[in-house]
C-alpha cells in the first residue's frame, strides 16, 4: 500500500530532485494514512532518504544498471510497485524520470499526471493540480485507476524534513533486456545543469556575439548558476542548443532567473515563469520582460553585468 | 520505410490562453492553431527520410473536424496521407490507444511524435504508444539516422547528450535539434494546391479508456509589480534578494 518514491542519484550521489520527490511523497502518505517507500538504483548512502521522511529503502544494486535506460528501469520500478502493492507511485520530472513515466504507465496500467505542482487537492477522486500550456495556466485533473503515477515539476514542492529512520532492504528485481542501448554520454563536468541549477543566469540578442558571454560565464560562476539563453541566441549559433530555454526549448523552473538582454517574448516567458523570482537586466525600459520580473534594471549589460558580478563576490566573501 | 509522423493541433506560441463555462474548457475564440513545433522538427526530419531514403510518410492526429487544417498543412509540407481518428483527445492514455491501432494497421516502422505538446505538456503520449506497441523508444530525441532496420540516435539528457543505438520498429519523440530551425518549411503554393487532391481519411476510433480526466482550469495568480532598482544601486539589489528574495 505504501507510496513509492523513486529517488535517483549519479554516480551513486542523490540528486536534489530525489528529496523533493521523498518530501511530496512523505506528505501523499500522511494523507492517505500510510508509509513510504523509496526505491534506489546504485546509490551508495541511503540513509540520508529518512531526512525526508521515507520509511523504508528498496536498495538495487547491479553494475548492469550504471547507465540510465528508461524501459528498464521502469521494469524495475514496475516490480517494486507490485511488491509493495503501491497504489501511487512518485517520480521527479528530471529529464530521465520523464522518459520513464509513460512506460511504467502502461506498465502497472496506471493513470499518469506530469508537471504537478501540489500535493493531492483530494485524495478521492484522487485530483492533481498540474501546470500546463507552459506554465500560462493549471489544470485540475483526476486519476481514476487504481494506481496511479504523479509526476513533480521541478522546485514546486520543495524540500520537508520529516526525520524518520528509514530502514533499507536488498531488492534484486529481474533485469530484462531492451533494444535501445547507450553508445556514449556527453556530459559537461562541473557545470551546473539547467535542470538542477537553483539559479539560472541567461542572455539573449542583446549581449551582440557570442564573444560577450565571457561575463555571463563569470556571473554564474559566483552564483553556481547554470547559464541559459533565448532561442534566437542558439539558432544563430552563438550559444549550444542545449542552452536555449523557453516554451520550445527547455524549462526553467529555478529560485532565482537573472535574465540579461532578452526582450521577454511571451515564448520565452512561457517556458521561465515557474521561476520563482526573476530578475530583468534591459536597457529599453520598455521591454515587456519588466512586466513579469520581480527586479528589474534599466541599464546596459556591458556596464551592469560586471559590476554585479563584482558585487556578489564581495557578498560571497562575507557571508561564506 | 514508413514512417507516422503524429501531429498534435496546438494553440500557436503567441496565443493568450483563456478558459470558459466556469473555467471547464479551453476558449478557442481568437486562437490560432498549429501543427505543434516538436511535430514540425519531426515531420521536417521525415521529409529528408523521404528525399534521401525513398520513405514514404504519413502523418495523423486523433481529434476532431476541427484539426483537419492542420493536417492539411502537414501534407503541403509534403507529406503523403493523412489520417485523423475522430475522437476527442481525451486524455494521453486514450490517444495512445488510438495511435497504437493505426500503427498496427498501417505497419508503419518508424514513428516520429514530439517530446511533449505545448498545450497539455503531458509528454506521455509517445512513450505510452511505444508500450502498447511493443517498439523502441527514444525521446528528447535531437538526432535519428536509419540503415535498413538499424537506427541511432541522439538525447538530449540533463546537461549533455547521449547517443544510442537502436532498431525499427521504433517511436521517437522529437524536439528542435532533429532538424534545425532554418530547414523547416512553409508550406508554398504548390504544396497548398496539392495538399488538397492528398487523402486524408477519417477513422472510427477504437474502444479506449482514457485514465485521467480534466476537471476545470485555473489561471496563475496575477504577478505583482516589479522592483526597479537604479543601475548605480546594485548594493540595493544584491540585498533585495538575500533579504527579501532570500535567494542568494
Ligand atoms: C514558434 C516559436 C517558438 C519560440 N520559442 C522560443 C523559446 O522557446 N525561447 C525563446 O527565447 N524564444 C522563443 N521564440 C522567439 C521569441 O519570439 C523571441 O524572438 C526571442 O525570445 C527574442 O530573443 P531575445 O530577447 O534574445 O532577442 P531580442 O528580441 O532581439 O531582444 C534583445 C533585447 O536585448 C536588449 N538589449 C540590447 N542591448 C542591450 C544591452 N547592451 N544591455 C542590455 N540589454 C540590451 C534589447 O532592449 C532587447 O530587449 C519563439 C518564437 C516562435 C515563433
Ligand atoms: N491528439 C493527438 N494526435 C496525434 N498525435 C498526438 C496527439 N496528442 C499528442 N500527440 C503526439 O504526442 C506528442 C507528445 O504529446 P503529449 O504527450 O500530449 O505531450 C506530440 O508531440 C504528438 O507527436
Amino acid at each position: 500500500m505504501s507510496v513509492l518514491v523513486y529517488t535517483e542519484s549519479e554516480e551513486g550521489k542523490f540528486k536534489k530532485v530525489a528529496f523533493e520527490v521523498a518530501s511530496y511523497a512523505k506528505a501523499v502518505a500522511d494523507q492517505m494514512g500510510t508509509t513510504v517507500t523509496a526505491i534506489t538504483i546504485n546509490a551508495n548512502d541511503v540513509s540520508e532518504l529518512g531526512t525526508y521522511g521515507v520509511d523504508k529503502v528498496l536498495k538495487v544494486n547491479d553494475s548492469k544498471l550504471d547507465a540510465f535506460n528508461a524501459k528498464t528501469y521502469a521494469n524495475i520500478l514496475k516490480q517494486a510497485a507490485e511488491k509493495e502493492g503501491t497504489k501511487v507511485v512518485v517520480v521527479s520530472a528530471s529529464a530521465d524520470s520523464k522518459y520513464l513515466a509513460p512506460l511504467l504507465a502502461v506498465g502497472l496500467d496506471a493513470g499518469y499526471a506530469s508537471n504537478v505542482v501540489e500535493t493531492p487537492t483530494s485524495a478521492s477522486p484522487f485530483t492533481v493540480k498540474r501546470s500546463a500550456f507552459t506554465n500560462k495556466a493549471f489544470i485540475f485533473s483526476t486519476i481514476e485507476t487504481d494506481v496511479k503515477i504523479v509526476g513533480v515539476s521541478k522546485n514546486a514542492f520543495g524540500l520537508k524534513e520529516n526525520a524518520a529512520s528509514a530502514t533499507a532492504e536488498d531488492f534484486s528485481p529481474s533485469i530484462p533486456e531492451n533494444g535501445v542501448h547507450v553508445d556514449s554520454v556527453d556530459k559537461a563536468t562541473n557545470t551546473v545543469t539547467i535542470a538542477d541549477a537553483e539559479i539560472v543566469v541567461s542572455a539573449g540578442r542583446g549581449l551582440k556575439g557570442p564573444e560577450n558571454w565571457g561575463m555571463i560565464e563569470d556571473l554564474a560562476k559566483v552564483l553556481g548558476a547554470a547559464t541559459a539563453c533565448s532561442k534566437p541566441v542558439s539558432d544563430l549559433g552563438w550559444r549550444p542548443h542545449g542552452e536555449h530555454v523557453g516554451q520550445t526549448g527547455k524549462p526553467v523552473a529555478a529560485n532565482l532567473y537573472i535574465a540579461i538582454g532578452i526582450s521577454g517574448a511571451i515564448q520565452h516567458l512561457a517556458g521561465i515563469n515557474a521561476s520563482k523570482v526573476k530578475v530583468v537586466i534591459n536597457t529599453d525600459p520598455e521591454a515587456p520582460f519588466f512586466k513579469a520580473a520581480d527586479y528589474g534594471i534599466v541599464g546596459d549589460a556591458f556596464d551592469v553585468v560586471p559590476r554585479l558580478t563584482e558585487k556578489l563576490k564581495e557578498f560571497k566573501a562575507q557571508n561564506a | 520505410m514508413k514512417i507516422l509522423v503524429c501531429i498534435s493541433h496546438v494553440p500557436d506560441t503567441t496565443s493568450k490562453i483563456n478558459f470558459t463555462d466556469d473555467n471547464t474548457k479551453f476558449d478557442t475564440n481568437g486562437v490560432q492553431f498549429v501543427i505543434n513545433p516538436n511535430d514540425e522538427f519531426g515531420l521536417t526530419r521525415a521529409m529528408w527520410f523521404k528525399e534521401k531514403q525513398g520513405a514514404t510518410v504519413d502523418v495523423v492526429n486523433v481529434g476532431g473536424p476541427e484539426t483537419e487544417p492542420t493536417l492539411r498543412k502537414a501534407l503541403a509540407i509534403g507529406a503523403d496521407s493523412a489520417i485523423r481518428v475522430n475522437t476527442p483527445a481525451t486524455d494521453g492514455f486514450a490517444v495512445a490507444k488510438q495511435l497504437a491501432n493505426v500503427v498496427k494497421d498501417g505497419g508503419y516502422d518508424l514513428v516520429i511524435a514530439g517530446r511533449e505538446s505545448i498545450d497539455y505538456n503531458g509528454g506521455m503520449v509517445p512513450g505510452m504508444l511505444a508500450e502498447l506497441i511493443d517498439a523502441n523508444f527514444v525521446t528528447n530525441c535531437i538526432s535519428l539516422e536509419v540503415d535498413g532496420t538499424n537506427a541511432k540516435a541522439v538525447r538530449e539528457i540533463d546537461g549533455g547528450k547521449e547517443t544510442v543505438s537502436t532498431s525499427l520498429p521504433l517511436v521517437i519523440g522529437g524536439q528542435k535539434g532533429l532538424v534545425e530551425e532554418s530547414d523547416l518549411r512553409i508550406p508554398n503554393m504548390r504544396g497548398i494546391m496539392q495538399a488538397r487532391q492528398k487523402p486524408l481519411k477519417v477513422l472510427g476510433p477504437v474502444d479506449a479508456t482514457k485514465e485521467t480526466t480534466t476537471v476545470k482550469f485555473e489561471k496563475p495568480e496575477p504577478k505583482g509589480a516589479v522592483t526597479m532598482v537604479s543601475p548605480d544601486n546594485l548594493d540595493e539589489l544584491v540585498s533585495l534578494l538575500h533579504n527579501e528574495a532570500k535567494v542568494i
